[in-house]
């Protein structure tokens, strides 16, 4: 395995993803809408004397983005076969994993993209102070939507192949968002209400473990996802 | 430049390849001729390396880079450019920028697509569309091409130019493998002709100067 | 086919000793000061938490050398290993609330070890859908093996992840080296419990091997449709 020819072709196809997602914007406008409603919604029906924002925040953080996530993923491997041209990309003489590599890239870029329009919406929104926490935040979310993002590629090169498609990636990816996904929202949770930052460096080492597993294993695993 | 030894397949209960074996040197264009359901594609397949045969061996002079496919579908991007898909799977296969250029204008003058260059693909009309995918699978100058059905669908005109297009790089030396249904789109191209059902070729010989006709009556003999 | 009734055998003594289990637990073993009747509950909770975290665990192992040697067998105990892991998941699912509601208060709580077994349920049921939504046998096996061994890889975590909430559960008792606070006919009918729920495992994987293993000559001989 040569690893600067990997990561190109890896690139090489991240960017035309890309690119057809730039073209039709139907992914990312729908995203975009969903997590500017989700953030009005719950301002509606919440009590501030009851609950108070920073409490609330994280959690609505995180729903909005495994949303934007799973809509990302499910169009992943989509392209593909709307285009029928997965045999194609199998028939290249490129690394099975640099497919993979090259899908977790494009839906990596398309749910950071959804996430700096988040991040911002909610500061101003639920009024909580986002700045001077910005760079742990930022490392923070960056760490938990690598561990579910990488796993939901890998199924989403399954499930876009069977009988439910889009219903079932989000049903096989559940008990896998919860580690990552409870690990960000107590850390988040912490971040926010100005705590100091050693109480969640061990989420973050979590995190991080939790990535280099998954990333492996599902670079190890895609190869078998596509072989006949 | 293409050998295939005892190849075995089968899904299921169902056998899609019984005992093939055969070899294409370079130059020359097998015509695999068959009902629906025969094994051709699973044959195709095979020799493209997309399915590893559960008994035998296909091989392909200079590996998965010199293997061309054109298949029935069109295995373009509607949002991209006819140039951008291009430029998309000549990266994949390290055709360096210089020799893209120049191949990609020879293969869009030779297809009659120099004007569609920058327009969508879901945009051209479907005559448009399998003319890019021509260009599309010859792209990176495979030494080998395989063609899954490529006639269907193309019209007339077309089908007239995929024809030369394919006698003029059989004559450069490329070998191709052509499966497909119908016996008269294709016979003239071969070079030898093979006809198969359920799995297996049940005539494999040089073409030997038979016309379309002819071979449709060898066809309908060996057959039916 | 004889595995089959050599499953079915299985099953059956496993159930006879279950119930003859449940006799000595009811008649013959102390009931516990404070919980009194419901912890009785206890041996069945228990081993069936501990096998349906071990299916898991074969499922994984199973679907790692079916990745390398492709041998069918391996996929159809994978499968037969799943269904019997749900199975026991819902064993736990139903009686830990049955047991929470008298001693705790409350039918539900974000319990460590019940949440646990809750996204261990949804692990199960994710890898059964998957493999009900994947006609072709070749890549179904594929396609299950991947999620199987993600699963494995995935049960740590989920410990890591639900240790964080705060916890009503009571803690091990049984595996504490050097206090052994059971008392001494508790641990006993307790280990002959865990006995009998490995014999069920056994007994219950076997019969769903037999029989996938049947389904799948009738649809080599084509004359069923891919279930």
């Amino acid at each position: 395995m040569q690893s600067p020819k990997l990561l190109r072709h890896a690139w090489t196809v991240a960017s035309k993803d890309l690119l057809v997602e730039f073209r039709s914007r139907t992914a990312i406008l729908s995203a975009a809408v969903f997590v500017v409603l989700v953030l009005v919604v719950f301002n509606f029906g919440r009590d501030p004397t009851a609950v108070s924002n920073v409490d609330l925040a994280p959690s609505i953080l995180w729903v909005t983005f495994t949303f934007a996530a799973i809509l990302a993923m499910n169009r992943a491997f989509q392209l593909e076969l709307e285009n029928q041209a997965l045999d194609g990309l199998l028939l290249a003489p490129i690394e099975r994993s640099s497919i993979y590599l090259g899908k977790l890239i494009a839906n990596l870029v398309f749910v950071a993209g959804v996430e700096l329009i988040g991040v911002p919406l909610l500061a101003l929104f639920f009024n909580v102070r986002v700045l001077p926490y910005l760079g742990p935040l930022l490392a923070l979310i960056a760490l938990a939507t690598i561990g579910f993002v990488a796993v939901g590629t890998l199924f989403s090169a399954m499930t876009t192949r069977t009988r439910f498609a889009e219903l079932l990636l989000p049903v096989l990816l559940l008990p896998f968002m919860i580690p990552p996904l409870s690990w960000a929202v107590l850390a988040t949770g912490r971040l926010l209400a100005g705590r100091p930052l050693s109480e969640i460096v061990g989420w973050l080492n979590m995190l991080a473990v939790y990535d280099i597993v998954f990333v492996t294993l599902a670079v190890f695993l895609f190869p078998a996802t596509v072989n006949e | 430049m293409l050998l295939a030894e005892g190849l075995r397949h089968s899904f299921g209960a169902v056998r899609a390849l019984d005992d093939v074996s055969f070899g294409v040197s370079s130059g020359q264009t097998l015509a695999v001729f068959g009902p629906n359901g025969a094994g051709k594609t699973t044959l195709l397949k095979v020799l493209a390396g997309l399915i590893l045969p559960q008994r035998g061996r296909a091989q392909v002079e200079g590996g998965r880079r010199a293997i061309g496919w054109i298949g029935h579908q069109p295995q373009l991007y509607g949002q991209l450019t006819v140039r951008e898909n291009l430029r998309f799977w000549a990266s994949l296969y390290d055709v360096p920028e210089s020799e893209f250029l120049l191949r990609k204008d020879s293969l869009l003058g030779r297809l009659g697509l120099q004007d569609h260059e920058h327009r969508r693909v879901s945009e051209l009309s479907r005559g448009l569309v399998q003319r890019a995918a021509i260009a599309r699978a010859l792209i990176h100058d495979p030494r080998v091409l395989l063609l899954d059905e490529p006639f269907t669908g193309l019209d007339r005109m077309a089908a007239e130019e995929l024809r030369e297009l394919l006698s003029e790089d059989a004559a450069e030396g490329r070998a191709s493998v052509l499966v497909t249904h119908n016996v008269d789109e294709g016979a003239e191209l071969a070079t030898h002709i093979a006809f198969m059902r359920a799995g297996r070729f049940a005539h494999f010989a040089p073409r030997a100067g038979r016309g379309p006709q002819q071979v449709s009556e060898d066809y309908r003999n060996a057959i039916a | 086919m004889r595995m089959l009734q050599v499953g079915r055998w299985l099953t059956a003594i496993g159930l006879v000793l279950l119930a003859g289990v449940y006799v000595r637990a009811l008649s013959y073993t102390p009931v516990e000061q404070t919980q009194g009747l419901a912890q009785k509950i206890f041996y069945l909770h228990v081993p069936a938490a501990i096998w349906a975290e071990t299916a898991m665990i074969l499922v994984g192992l199973a679907s790692v050398f079916y990745l390398f040697t492709k041998d069918p067998r391996l996929d159809r105990f994978a499968a037969a290993s799943a269904e019997v892991g749900t199975i026991f998941c819902v064993i736990v699912l139903t009686t830990g609330p049955i047991w929470g509601k008298p001693i705790w208060g409350t039918w539900w709580t974000w319990d460590a070890r019940l949440t646990f077994t809750l996204f261990l349920f949804l692990l199960y049921v994710g890898y059964l859908l998957l493999r009900g939504a994947v006609p072709d046998p070749a890549m179904r096996a594929r396609y299950a093996a991947v999620l199987g061994i993600c699963g494995m890889c995935e049960v740590p975590f989920i410990h890591l992840s639900v240790y964080m909430f705060p916890t009503l559960h009571p803690m091990p008792i049984v595996l504490q080296p050097g206090r052994p606070k059971l008392p001494g006919s508790m641990l006993t009918t307790w280990l002959l419990s865990l006995g009998v729920f490995t014999l069920l495992y056994v007994g219950f994987v076997v019969q769903r091997y037999a029989l996938s293993y049947l389904r799948e000559q009738l649809e080599a001989a084509g004359e069923v449709g891919h279930a």
